[in-house]
């Protein structure tokens, strides 16, 4: 582990992206534009499920100004046979998700894309477009759809022997939950439902791409990994790697949803055969009926403990939504349902269903938020069965080192507990409580991640200091980058710049989701950064002739060792880059690796509602949000990604749902009636942070992005129900939900 | 992609005349909050706009020889609140317009559109109904004068004729002992749609209610003038009994959708109990303590 004096890391460094953003100087992918640039539209399908009999695009191409169509034959096909992944991403479904294929799945599935001259008469040409449709009967909710006589979506995928809906299970298990259940005292099963919820971006997808008449193509769009868009574009269209180069623009937010892509590889064949560089933006629109978000889902869970308050067995059975195509975050909801805890036998279930919806896409803590919101809703139940405080039972079964988990690892430090003993210490657990008030408590996990990251750190001449990683940057790696760089060199923070190359520039970085990006850059920098040193030192000894060995790095400053090393007086970095070109040459290094020994996160919310028991309306009073960070290389940034997965927490809890008509349109498609919260509608969100460093970790950093959105459904729930008496088994709390369970209709 | 026309008379009778002209191409613009999003939606595809800001009649605010105010159709929220004496005189109908979107769209968006719009869920519209607000109208055959809740026809609709504009809203003088109050229901705290607005508009003698008008929004194809709450009210020291069959006269009135934005059973049951509320704080300001 490095020695590090923490002058920089913990820092509440400026972030390097503040002022463009705040100026309207950002450029996010949308404000690209080039010479001779063309506009693509997507026609969409106008039902729910249908299949695709014919596409006539004989008058679409008449229209003057149109210049491209591309329909499904136009990007490679993928047998339903085969398996093509791409990380956790089949490119079956994926390139049927771009562009529907034998049938369109989803009211807003793309059909067909135009490219023309203008926005308007792109959009024009695709109600030229002729579509025979021969519409199927559709199911839209995960109760129908695996019912024995559902309507299905796909013939290929059976379960049981069966055509069914149900296109995946996962099961963990650990012990042996019957005879667990054999000994509790207690057990209490109850069964939830959420709905699907969307990440929210302000950003729309949008992409420019530019395909030059040797084959070479040019993508800058708005994801969560350039080299994502690089690998998937080339898988769909058939292009090798080489010949793409993508480019990221700054992210307008992303949540997991622009981890995958819905535009570039379209934009990219309309490119091809237009000779013109086509730019791409989807409505808001387009972005709810088309995009993903997380899944809907309906789960059972059953907990046993003994009368002292032990938990002697779990079981969560969970279904969730996967949109039209399969892949809904199964292994997030088993995963992390009982992560936290230290239970002798755990059983989860995950089924993973398809229906006429949007594929879903992974949203912060894929499942995990699911998973906990039913089991932290039954171990309020669990400790008010027992008479115990619900975080001394939590904090009785805590996983601790040591812990087998049931999703398999057997935990090293973590600071679950240190965050349920600071709830419990807090002021906010203590405080008095109005009428019609409530509190609740929950816990949970997130896996956090590592994977491959590649990074170059530059000395330029004049004594300052590039770093380019390959992770757009959405939650503050940038600014967290710049903390270690300047630490590790000793220099000051403004002198390090830190960028995200582009696909041709920097190695190849996996995308940022998973909470990886710091754990992963910040060991590829360290790494580089050493090596800097190393070779700053070197340089320093060359002029000083002496032995390389006998030079120190101290304070941003090469020393001599020791008195025997001789008198000299130190160089600082800049003195060292004067001379970089008498003494060997450029100064700068990069490592890339494929980084391992990332650890979980945990965290404990407690949440005071109040609900107008007239009108239905549950407002959050006051929240407290308690994390283990490992190290928060920049607390503000840390603090920020806390505040948000509390803020998206309620959202969810309270307020945002998808609403479908009878013909399975979505009913909702835009800001004013899928309501996420506004900033007057949250309270402060206090965020305390826990460092308890992740040992395999220069810096001890842990992903800190995504446990921030576990608790808060269940938190929320338990302080509703001990604000009115009653249990809410259903998200969202909405106004008129409330009431009809306080009237009891 | 058809051409749009844009025109900023400084006269009504140029607005009305070119407004009738048109015959159904052209479109009034006030603040445009309503008319933009709706272009941009593309569910209004007007081949002229006349944008009624350039006249003065249309964005002031006159106080009346006899104390009450006049109004001109196209003053925007932010306007109507700096006035030094508006607010205190009609709180309930500021506070109502108020209401309508944020600071940016406050910058914007008139009353005058607001009730134009049609829609059953504007916010003011309950307010200058309980205020009992009379519209003055200009058309191709001159001006007229018909109360607010004689304005919306239906979502979307207005009884305004082809040619004609909606010029100001005339408040009564106030008198002594009187209040209103805007209250409307929204999931969120700001930036949503009113599943039910009440506005309430009460005087108040000895305790006694001597007068008082109800408006009703986002319950019925159109905002509500409820008589019978308003009925309940007069006469009645606002004991339990008369709050309790003005509410139910409301919950009567309501012949509400069930829709994405409320049921049916919850926007019936809501409209009582903001009526209890607004009729509450109106009574406040009245002076009744
Ligand atoms: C972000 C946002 C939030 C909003 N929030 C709310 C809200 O909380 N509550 C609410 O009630 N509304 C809300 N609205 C809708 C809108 O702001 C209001 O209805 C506003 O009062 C409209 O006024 P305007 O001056 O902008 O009307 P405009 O858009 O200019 O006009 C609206 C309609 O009335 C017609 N019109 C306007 N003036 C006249 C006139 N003098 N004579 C004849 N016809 C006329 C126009 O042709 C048009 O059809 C919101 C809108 C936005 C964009």
């Amino acid at each position: 582990m490095n020695v590090i004096n923490n002058k920089w890391i913990g820092s509440r460094t400026i972030r390097p992206d503040g002022a463009d953003k705040v100026t309207g100087r950002a450029s996010y992918s949308s404000d690209t534009n080039m010479p001779g640039m063309i506009w693509g539209k997507v026609l969409r399908s106008p039902h729910a499920h249908a299949r695709i009999v014919s596409v006539d695009t004989s008058k679409a191409e008449a229209l003057p100004g149109v210049k491209a169509v591309v329909t499904s034959k136009d990007l490679v096909e993928f047998p339903l046979d085969t398996a093509v992944m791409l990380g956790i991403q089949d490119m079956r479904w994926m390139s049927r998700n771009v562009m529907a294929r034998e049938k369109a799945l989803f009211h807003g599935h793309p059909i067909a894309a135009i490219a023309a001259t203008t926005e308007a008469i792109a959009a024009e040409a695709c109600r030229l477009i002729v579509v025979e449709y021969e519409i199927l009967p559709h199911v839209i909710e995960l109760e129908e759809a695996i019912k024995p006589d559902a309507p299905i979506l796909h013939d290929f995928i059976q379960f049981d022997g069966k055509p069914s809906n149900i296109a995946g299970k996962l099961e963990h298990k650990l012990g042996d939950v019957d005879a667990g259940f054999a000994g509790a005292d207690v057990i209490i099963e109850r069964s939830f439902k959420t709905r699907p919820v969307h990440q929210g971006y302000l950003e729309p997808h949008s992409c420019l791409v530019s395909v030059s008449s040797d084959g070479k193509a040019v993508i800058w769009s708005s994801s969560q990994g350039q080299f994502m868009v690089r690998a998937m574009t080339g898988l769909l269209t058939g292009l090798p790697q080489s010949d793409i180069r993508a480019i990221p623009a700054e992210i307008g937010g992303g949540f997991g949803g622009k981890t995958i892509v819905y535009l570039e590889p379209v934009a990219l064949i309309l490119a091809k055969k237009s000779g013109r560089p086509v730019k791409m933006v989807m409505t808001r629109e387009e972005v709810f009926r088309a995009s993903g978000p997380t899944s809907g889902s309906m789960s059972t869970v059953k907990i046993g403990a003994t009368k002292d308050g032990k938990i002697v067995a779990g079981q969560g059975i969970y279904y969730l939504q996967a949109g039209a195509l399969p892949g809904s975050p199964i292994r997030g909801a088993a995963g992390c349902a009982f992560a936290p805890y230290d239970i002798p036998n755990v059983q989860t279930v995950g089924f993973d269903v398809v229906s006429n919806r949007s594929k879903v896409a992974a949203y912060r803590a894929p499942g995990a938020p699911i998973g906990a919101y039913a089991v932290e809703c039954v171990l309020d139940e669990i400790a008010e069965a027992l008479k115990m405080d619900p975080l001394e039972l939590r904090l009785k079964n805590a996983a601790k080192q040591g812990t087998k988990a049931a999703h398999g690892p057997v935990y090293p430090v973590i600071g679950f507990v240190d965050t349920i003993e600071a709830a419990l210490a807090h002021p906010h657990y203590k405080a008095p409580l109005g009428k019609h008030q409530g509190r609740g408590v929950a816990s949970g996990f997130w896996f956090n991640a590592g994977g491959e990251s590649s990074a170059q750190v530059n000395v330029t001449e004049d004594g300052n200091v590039v770093v380019t990683t390959g992770h757009p940057d959405v939650g503050g790696s940038r600014a967290a980058i710049a903390n270690v760089t300047a630490e590790l060199l000793g220099i000051d923070h403004k002198k390090v710049s830190v960028l995200i190359g582009d696909t041709a520039t920097i190695g190849y970085s996996n995308l940022t989701g998973g909470s990886r990006v710091l754990f992963a850059s910040a060991m590829v920098v360290t790494q580089s950064a050493d090596k800097v040193i190393t070779t700053l030192k070197e340089r320093a000894a060359k002029i000083w002739k002496i032995d390389p060995e006998a030079v120190t790095w101290e304070d941003g400053e090469a020393r001599p060792a020791g008195a025997n090393a001789g008198q000299f007086p130190p160089m600082t970095l800049a003195q060292i880059a004067a001379k970089a070109s008498e003494t060997g040459g450029p100064i700068g290094a990069g490592v890339q690796l494929n980084t391992q020994g990332a650890e979980g996160g945990f965290a404990t919310h407690i949440c005071d509602v109040e609900v107008d028991l007239d009108l239905g309306i549950v407002r959050v009073l006051r929240y407290t949000s308690f994390q283990d960070v490992g190290r928060a290389v920049h607390p503000a940034y840390v603090e920020g990604q806390m505040q948000g997965g509390a803020a998206q927490g309620i959202g969810w809890a309270l307020s945002e749902e998808y609403l479908y008509d009878k013909n399975g349109k979505m009913d909702n498609a835009s800001f004013l009636d899928y309501r996420m919260p506004v900033c007057s509608d949250l309270p402060m969100l206090d965020t305390v942070m826990i460092e308890v460093p992740n040992p395999k970790h220069p810096q001890g950093v842990r992903g800190v992005g995504e446990v921030p959105l576990v608790p808060p459904l269940a938190a929320i729930s338990n302080a509703v129900y001990h604000a009115l008496g009653k249990r809410f088994y259903s998200l969202p709390m909405s106004p008129p939900r409330v009431l009809e369970v306080l009237d009891g209709v | 992609m058809t051409d749009i026309r844009y025109l900023a008379p400084r006269t009504l009778e140029e607005a009305v005349g070119a407004f009738a002209a048109a015959a159904g191409a052209a479109r009034i613009l006030a603040g445009g909050t309503d008319l933009l999003v709706q272009m941009r939606a593309g569910s209004a595809r007007p081949g002229m706009i006349i944008d009624i800001k350039q006249i003065s009649e249309m964005t002031s605010i006159e106080e009346t020889a006899d104390g009450g105010f006049r109004i001109g159709a196209a003053v925007s929220g932010a306007v109507m609140a700096e006035h030094p004496r508006f607010g205190q005189v009609w709180p309930g109908v500021l506070e109502a317009v108020n209401l309508i979107g944020s600071t940016q769209v406050q910058g914007r968006a008139s009353a005058g559109g607001n009730l134009c719009n049609g829609s059953p869920a504007g916010d003011s519209v309950p307010a200058m109904i309980a205020a009992g607000a009379v519209v003055t109208i200009q058309g191709p055959n001159g001006r007229r004068q018909i109360p607010v809740e004689a304005v919306p026809a239906g979502p979307g609709r207005t009884t305004l004729t082809p040619g004609e504009i909606l010029v100001s809203f005339t408040l009564p003088p106030r008198p002594k002992g009187s209040g209103d109050a805007y209250l409307r229901m929204i999931p969120r705290t700001e930036m949503d749609i009113a599943v039910v607005g009440v506005g309430v508009s009460l005087t108040l003698e000895n305790g006694t209610v001597t007068a008082a008008r109800v408006g009703l929004g986002a319950v019925a194809p159109t905002v509500l003038l409820v008589a019978g709450a308003a009925n309940a009210l007069i006469g009645s020291k606002l004991d339990d009994a008369a709050v309790e069959a003005a509410a139910a006269a409301c919950r009567a009135a309501c012949r509400p959708i069930d829709d994405k934005r409320g049921t049916i059973v919850y926007r019936i049951k809501v409209a009582g109990v903001l009526l209890k509320r607004a009729t509450a704080i109106a009574a406040d300001r009245a002076g009744k303590v």
